[in-house]
């Protein structure tokens, strides 16, 4: 699975501007407010099977968490988060319970994948959902013109096939934008400028990490 | 927006932006980088076009070069712009003057804006 140093930060979306880079070109970009995440958990191969650190962000009530969380978090004197995430990363043993990690894990130019929710767009016809074509606007449509068209065959082989593109729910799905540029990393207000689009809504949860693919 | 966007875009405004407005003639100081060497070159036209909001404002200057008409647009606030001339300030009436556009010549002058209007 992990099969390098993933590291990662937990943070929040908060809209898309644009800025200029060293040369004066405009370059749009994404301003995500990252961490500060506290490790909460170290996995090990020798007790879980397997290599990651368990972040958590944001505040929460603390009369809000369970009980099993609750008693683990208390026994090892830390504070409940409002979301906890995985990241698998084979230096894991690296890191210790309580370690604040900020916006500066991530440096300018660095590749990063982006993972968050994205916007719910309801139940979407195929044009929007699977960018088909839809039919003629003219040449004796009718009622007729954002519709999928043939889905198969008739007798043969007399069923539709499995998988097929067709209409339905659309977003709500948690999605990774892979291989973003880190344009800028402002340290002391904790922000992260990522060139491209990020899924999800502004103040939309999102997990920043190392791209997965490229150099090991 | 979040006031981090906002910091965000108000860090990049720059101050010595002069005050022009479409129909104003600028001359344009632009920064032209050929392979690693650097020098300034100045474009010199109307204004026929200023719009968008803080850091994403943009004007478009139209020149005639050679008999051919050459517009471009910049970004107000970009570092590519050394510095904003304004060499003759224009009375019109139109906010867009894409009607230049189809004038040449003597019929394409503006008219000068001779004492500043009170705003």
């Amino acid at each position: 699975m992990a099969t390098k140093q993933i590291k990662g930060v937990l943070g929040e979306k908060l809209g898309m501007t644009q800025v200029f880079d060293d040369a004066g070109k405009i370059v749009p970009v994404t301003v995500l407010k990252a961490g500060p995440c506290v490790v909460t958990r170290v996995r090990t191969p020798e007790t879980d099977g397997y290599s990651a650190i368990q972040l958590g962000y944001g505040q929460i009530n603390p009369r809000k968490v369970n009980k099993p969380l609750g008693d683990y978090l208390r026994k090892h004197d830390l504070t409940p988060r409002r979301h906890y995430v995985e990241v698998r990363t084979t230096d894991a043993t690296e890191y210790t319970l309580g370690q604040e990690l900020t916006a500066e894990t991530f440096e300018a130019g660095q590749l990063v994948d982006v993972t968050g929710k994205s916007k719910g767009k309801g139940f979407a016809g195929v044009m929007k959902r699977h960018g088909f074509r839809g039919l003629s606007a003219t040449h004796g449509t009718q009622r007729k013109h954002r519709s999928p068209g043939s889905i198969g065959g008739c007798a043969t082989p007399g069923r539709v096939f499995k998988g097929l593109r067709m209409a339905g729910r659309m977003g709500n799905v948690r999605k990774t934008i892979q291989n973003l540029t880190v344009h800028a990393v402002d340290a002391e207000k904790g922000l992260i400028l990522v060139k491209g689009a990020v899924p999800g809504p502004n103040g939309g949860l999102v997990l920043v990490r190392t791209a997965a693919k490229g150099e090991k | 927006m979040h006031t981090a966007i906002q910091e965000l875009e108000k860090a990049q405004l720059r101050s010595d932006v002069p005050d022009f407005r479409p129909g104003d003639t600028l001359n344009v100081h632009v920064r032209v980088t050929e392979g690693n060497r650097s020098r300034i070159q100045v474009f010199k036209g109307v204004v026929i076009r200023r719009q968008g909001p803080g850091s994403r404002e943009t004007f478009t200057i139209r020149k005639i070069s050679y008999g051919v008409g050459v517009e471009r647009t910049f970004p107000v606030h970009t570092p590519v712009i050394e510095k904003i001339e304004v060499a003759a300030r224009g009375r019109v009436r139109r906010a867009k003057l894409y009607y230049l556009r189809n004038l040449r010549g003597k019929a394409a002058r503006i008219r000068e804006r001779r004492e500043p209007i009170a705003r």
